[in-house]
Order: C-alpha cells, then structure tokens, then sequence
C-alpha cells in the first residue's frame, strides 16, 4: 500500500473518488465550483470540503440522484462476481455503506449477510466455512477495533493456511470524521495484522478497488493460502458514483498451484519404490476432496503406511494403510518418509522432552530418507514463528503437495516391477493387520471406565458416534480430534473429505465453537449432519454463536465436553510445580471453571435453542443425543451438555 | 492474544508420554496378577484405597490418566492392571518420558502405595462386544 498516494499534495479527496481513478488526474487538475457551470445535475460534483465549506449550510440534495449510484453498490457487483455466499459481520458504522448495499442493492443474497455477537467468531466462522465447503467468505469489520477483536483468529487462519477475506471499513479523510470515526480511523489499518496476513490494500478509487478486489481473492486462494484484507475507505463506499461513469469488474484468474519439478519427482518416486517400508505423512495435504482419493491411490499403489497429522482430512481413518493409531512406531520402522504439506516435519521424525531441562532424540532411523513436498518452502515470513524448527532432508520439492500427486502416482506405477509388487503386497498384508490391531485396541480401550461419572470421553464419542453412524454426518470441530490419542479418530469412520475440519492452526482457543457454526453453514445446502464436539473453555470465549445458529437456522448438534477447567493448563502447571519440588495440590488454582458450574443448556435455552444437560449419567447420553439429532434435523440446532473426564 | 495452545506441543506430550508408559502397560497386561505379587526392595505398607482415590485427584494423576486411571489423552491406562509396585513407585520418583517426577517430599512411598491401592482397585470393563455402541 503506497501511502504517498494518499498525501498527494493539491489532491481533493472527495472529488478524486468522486470520479473514479481514470478521470481523477484530469479533473484535480481543473477543479470545478459547485453551481458555477451548466453541466446537467448528474455531472455536478458536490462541494469540495474546504475550510469554509464545513462551516456552510447542508447541501440541499441529501440523496442519490437517479444518474447516481452508491461506491459500495459498485463493490456489491464485484463481490458477486467473486462468488462470496457469506459475509460474516458483525455490524459496525464504518462499513455501513457496503452493509446496506449488501442487503438492499445485493439484496442480502450471494453474498448474505451473517450476524455474529463478535469479530473473533466471524472470522473463526470464515475460516471453517472454507475447510467445508472449499470457497473462501468475507468479514466485514471496524479498521479499529473490529481488527483488533478479529485478530486472533485472523491468526489462526494464517498458520492454517486458509484464505479468509478481511474487509475493514475506516475514513480516512479527517476532515469529515464523526466523533466516534475518530476512535474508528487509522492510517494504516492492516499494520496490525500485515504480519499474518498475506496481502493488504486501501483503495483509492472505485477502479483501484475493483483491481485490489480481485487480486486479493487471487492471492488468498494461491496456495499457500492465506488471509487477506481489504480496508474499504468510508468516503469510497458512501459517496456517489455517476451511473454514466463505466466501471469495470476485472475477470478472476487463479494461478494453477505449482507442481513439483519433474526430475524431483521421479526421484521420490524412485526412493520411494525401492524402499522397504516407505511413509506417507499428510497434514495440510488435501485442498480439494480430490486429495483424499489421490493420497489412497498413493499409498495403495505403494502399500505404503500413511498417517494422517489431521490438519486436514487426508486419509480414511480405517483403509487399512492408515496407521496413525500407530504413528510414532511408523515412522521409528521407516526407511523412506515422504512429508506432505507437513506443518512440523522436525516433530515428526523427532521427540522433544519438556522436563527441567528439555532434551530432543530423533526418532526416525538416523538412515531413514526424508522428502518433502510443501508450498512452505515457498513462503515464509520473519516475525511470528509458526515455521516451526528446520529439518534437515534429502529432497526438498518446493510444491504444492495435491498437485504434485499425480506426476508422483505415474512415476510410481512407471517403476513397480513384478518383483517390488511381491513386495508392495507383503507389506501391505502386514500394515492391514497392524491397523486392525490398533483399532481393536482402541476399542477395548473405550470400555476402561465405561460406567464412570463424569463420563468418559471415549464413551461421549462412542455414544455419538452411535447415533450418527448412519447419517451422512461431518464433524465440524472437535479440539481432540488432531492426534492418534483423540477418541474421534480411533472410533469413528471417516471416510468422506467433510468429515473433518482440522483445527484452529495457531492454537489459540475460541476457535471451536465459531467454527463450528460456520463449518454448519457450509454442510447446511448439503444436508448433511453437522456435529462438534464442543469444550466448555473454547465455548466460553464466544458463547454468543449459539445465537447466531439459532438466528440463521444452522443446524449443528453440539455436544459439550464440559469437563469445568482448562486442564492442559492445569498439567502445565502442574509440571511446573513438580520440577520445582513444591507439590501440586494447588496446581488448579487459575485453571479451574468451577464455582460456580457453568449450565451450558440454560446458556442454549436462553437464545432459543434446543438443549439438555448437565448429563453427569453416562446412560442418559444416548437418549439426549437421540433427541437433539431429531431437532437437529428439522434445521435448527440443539446442544447436549456433557459432564466429562479432565481429558 | 488470550491464550495459545500449540498442537505439535500437545501431541508431542501425549506421544512421548505414551511411548515411555505403553512397556509399562503392556507388562500391566500380561501381569494381571501383579498386584498380589511380592515386590522386591523396601516395601511401603499395604495401600488404603479411598486414601488414594484422594490422592490420586489431589496430587493431579487423573489429569493425563483420566479419573479412573483407563488413561487419557496424554496420558496410558495404568489400571486394574497395574506393574509392579516397585516399578510402579520407580516411575514415579523417575520418569523416563513426559511424565513430571514427584519426590517424597511431596508424594511419600505411603502415598504412592495408597494411590497403587486405589488404580488396582478400578472397576474391570465390560466385555468389549456387549457395547452396541463400540461395535467396528
């Protein structure tokens, strides 16, 4: 963004937007008086804002003329030439214009308007919104303190890598500011967040904003993905445009996503054939649905183990090459280990011991080949550290993993001799039992404390996975549900690429239950079920997006793992109490959400929602649920508040 | 920002802890009589049950073992079926994976044979095919 052009001497703001960038030059250079020439009234600019015209009388003409439009009428078309369904906002005066040209020029439709309680859950909405449904939404929001709320999940949807559309409303020009537009103005809004987003602009003109409009739709959907955001200057949304005045929709065109090098790619495919007991390790992997089916093609060409990290759902949690119930024993067997869109290729072939002193082994065998396939490698920004620490590998391919597939596949199946498929087969036969074996523990493992109260978290997903079996169901957030430990992952069957979302990305909590709604959104058109699993710290940090369901009809089952505490803080804390040799009967203190207990079904029932709860009684869970799904499916949503276990 | 839980980290914990208990546990289950079996060494005296159901919650075991021991998200099942009480109270004064070390100053041997009375003491499950809700 070049702030010099918006410090240019002699330049009349207003005017310039007033006539849009191509004529804007012309006419600053031959100003024109109000009043002072015999153009007809749709030609006549109003008064340029000058000393003495602020303290004159209001101009007569207070409305659009006929020969007018709205600037944000304008940025209406270009967004439903975008393809936006969904602008989620919560409502703010200084996008105010572009609010009511949404909902009367668009007439609240592609895209339609979704009233959110705070900026947090907007984005976090948008972000889950896009993991469903594969089409990027936008947040409107205050430059100011809509930014500010909205940035931690701006955050999260950065280190996950997934374009969410940033829309800041500001007025720049300090000469027309409204008290409160005062709080609301900022020089340059996206600073605050130009860290972790990966492309910012403020518009100067209708024409401008049309090109920007466009372009960082193109950058946000290039893989990497990433946020964007647009700051959309008050004055340019508000002010008049001459109908007369042709203003054009610049066309959409994604770049291709970039493959691997050919050569690279025959040489992973030649490592990865002559291997013993290759690996497949997928995190961001799958963009598309098409990952999926790629990644199995993969691996059963190969009969290759595959674990799947779950940043995105990779890979059917029971084909019987799935051993990320077994992951850590995979990767210590693997002679050959291929990264796909890894997030942490260190952790993964690597332990860190968090103990006094932290202590870090390699666990994959120190001969063991390692290649990477990831558009990581193509970007990459200094401050925040999401990188994650460096490993050192044999064949860096700088790509896009999905892309890259199907070149690997071909080489693959070019060099598989009838001797390596004897091979291929064997190892299959035996990764299928390993699998087998692992779900059967998973199983038995779910029936250990099977009559406790407070329920268990393995029969909480047991239970629901029960009644959703046979649904056509998709589980839009689960914080446990990232890692071979989660019960999701070692009971249920998914095996469809909407079954699961991935996570929040950075980590930062509140995450869960914003996006619960908006990945519910998404599988709303398809009917599909949407459940989450939904803990009651995350839920605490944005509880007005029950609201928000309910207000828009999402249907969302939402089953709360309400276990009063945020208790990986508790085990922090805990270990720190232990290195320091001090006990730890206290190590709850600050962590706890006891005292009162939270009734979260009267937290639903009082934004009209469906709920039940407390359910402390593991035998009344499947009942409830039964219950909830059927209010569910009538298209409203409904919680189900579950005391659980710590963890 | 509020607050920032980093996945990695988190699996990492679960993983690594996993890793160094899963010898214990399977020696759990292949040692089911373990519990009436003499440990060698200096002995601590016969646990107390509903004492370590306190402890056990009090000093935060059920934080990563779950209330009931049957294991959690960070943390193996470590009952009915326990290791031996010697290997048992050697893990816990000397942790090899991810698990926090507790000395006696704030866990005696008393105390850990209490705890040990109470995680051997935790209901045996049902039969894995009498629960329509686990089946494959």
């Amino acid at each position: 963004m070049g702030r010099s052009k918006r410090s240019r001497p002699g330049v009349e703001r207003r005017r310039f937007l007033q006539q849009g960038a191509l004529a804007g030059a012309a006419l600053v250079a031959a100003p024109r008086v109000a009043g002072a020439q015999a153009a007809p009234p749709a030609q006549t600019p109003p008064p340029v804002m000058t000393h003495a015209a602020e303290g004159a009388a209001p101009a007569d003409v207070l409305v659009l003329r006929d020969e007018e439009r709205a600037g944000s009428d304008f940025m209406v078309d270009v967004f439903k030439s975008l393809g936006f369904e969904y602008f989620f906002a919560n409502p703010g005066s200084s996008f105010r214009g572009l609010h009511e040209s949404v909902i009367n020029y668009g007439g609240n439709r592609g895209p339609e308007l979704i009233t959110c309680c705070h900026e947090e859950s907007s984005v976090a909405m948008a972000h889950a919104y896009f993991k469903a449904e594969g089409k990027p939404a936008a947040v409107m929001a205050h430059g100011t303190v809509g930014l500010q709320h909205a940035s931690m999940a701006i955050y999260n949807a950065w280190c996950d890598r997934v374009p969410v559309y940033v829309i800041l409303g500001n007025h720049a020009d300090a000469a027309i500011r409204r008290g409160p537009e005062w709080y609301h103005g900022v020089q340059d809004a996206a600073a605050m967040v130009r860290d972790y987003t990966k492309w910012d602009d403020f518009p100067w003109s209708p024409t401008h904003f049309a090109e920007s409009a466009v372009r960082a739709y193109q950058v946000a959907m290039t893989p990497p993905m990433a946020p964007v955001v647009m700051v959309l200057d008050g004055g340019l949304q508000e002010h008049p445009v001459p109908r007369s005045e042709r203003l054009a929709v610049p066309k959409v065109s994604m770049p291709v996503p970039p493959q691997g090098e050919r050569g690279a790619v025959e040489e992973a495919a030649k490592m990865l054939v002559a291997a013993e007991y290759p690996v497949l390790v997928a995190d961001r992997m799958a963009r598309t649905p098409n990952g999926m089916k790629l990644l199995v093609e993969l691996a059963e060409t190969l009969q290759a183990a595959v674990i799947d990290q779950g940043s995105r759902m990779n890979f059917p949690s029971r084909h019987p090459l799935n051993q990320t119930l077994r992951a850590r024993a995979a990767v210590a067997e693997a002679d050959v280990i291929v990264g796909l869109e890894l997030v942490d290729y260190w952790g993964t072939v690597n332990a860190l011991r968090d103990q006094l002193h932290r202590t870090a082994r390699r666990v994959a065998k120190p001969t063991a080949k390692l290649v990477s396939i990831t558009t990581g490698d193509l970007y990459i920004r200094a401050n925040y550290q999401d990188f994650r620490r460096l490993q050192e590998v044999d064949l860096a391919i700088g790509a896009d993993a999905e892309a890259t597939l199907p070149a690997l596949i071909d080489a693959v199946k070019r060099l598989v001799t009838a001797d390596r498929r004897r091979v291929v087969e064997e190892r299959g036969t035996k990764l299928a039992q390993a699998s087998r074996t692992a779900a059967e523990a998973a199983r038995v493992a779910a029936t250990y404390a099977w009559e406790a109260s407070p329920v268990s978290v393995a029969r909480l997903s047991a239970e629901l996975w029960a009644q959703i079996k046979t649904e056509d169901w998709s589980l839009v957030s689960s914080y446990y549900s990232n890692d071979q430990t989660n019960w999701p992952r070692r009971l249920w069957n998914f095996d469809k690429p909407y079954q699961w979302l991935g996570h929040a990305g950075g980590g930062g909590i509140g995450y869960g239950a914003p996006a619960a709604v908006g990945g519910a959104l998404a599988n709303r058109r398809h009917g599909r079920l949407s459940v989450a699993i939904q803990t009651d710290g995350d839920m605490m940090y944005a509880p007005g997006v029950i609201w928000t369901a309910a207000h828009h009809r999402i249907p969302l089952l939402t089953v709360m793992n309400n276990n009063r505490a945020y208790h990986q803080e508790i085990m922090h804390v805990q270990k720190m109490c232990n290195a320091r040799n001090r006990g730890v009967d206290r190590g709850e203190l600050g962590s706890q959400l006891i005292d009162p207990n939270i009734d979260f079904a009267r937290l639903a029932q009082s934004m009209g929602v469906h709920a039940e709860g407390p359910i402390t009684n593991p035998n009344d869970l499947g009942p409830a649920l039964r219950r909830a799904i059927a209010v569910v499916k009538t298209g409203e949503p409904a919680l189900v508040d579950v005391v659980t276990q710590a963890r | 920002m509020r607050k920032s839980k980093v996945k990695s980290q988190k699996s990492k914990v679960a993983l690594a802890f996993f890793g160094a208990l899963s010898a214990a546990v399977t020696l759990a289950a292949q040692t089911a009589t373990a519990p009436s079996a003499k440990p060698p060494g200096g002995l601590p005296p016969p646990g107390r049950v509903d004492a370590g159901g306190v402890l056990y919650k009090k000093v935060g075991c059920y934080q990563c073992h779950a209330n009931e021991a049957q294991g959690g998200l960070s943390g193996p099942r470590i009952g009915p079926n326990v290791v031996p009480i010697a290997r048992f109270s050697d893990y816990i004064r000397k942790p090899t994976g991810e698990m926090p070390p507790y000395t006696a100053k704030v866990l005696t041997d008393r105390d850990i044979a209490d705890i040990y009375a109470w995680v051997q003491a935790r209901p045996r499950p049902p039969a894995v095919n009498t629960l329509p809700q686990l089946a494959p």
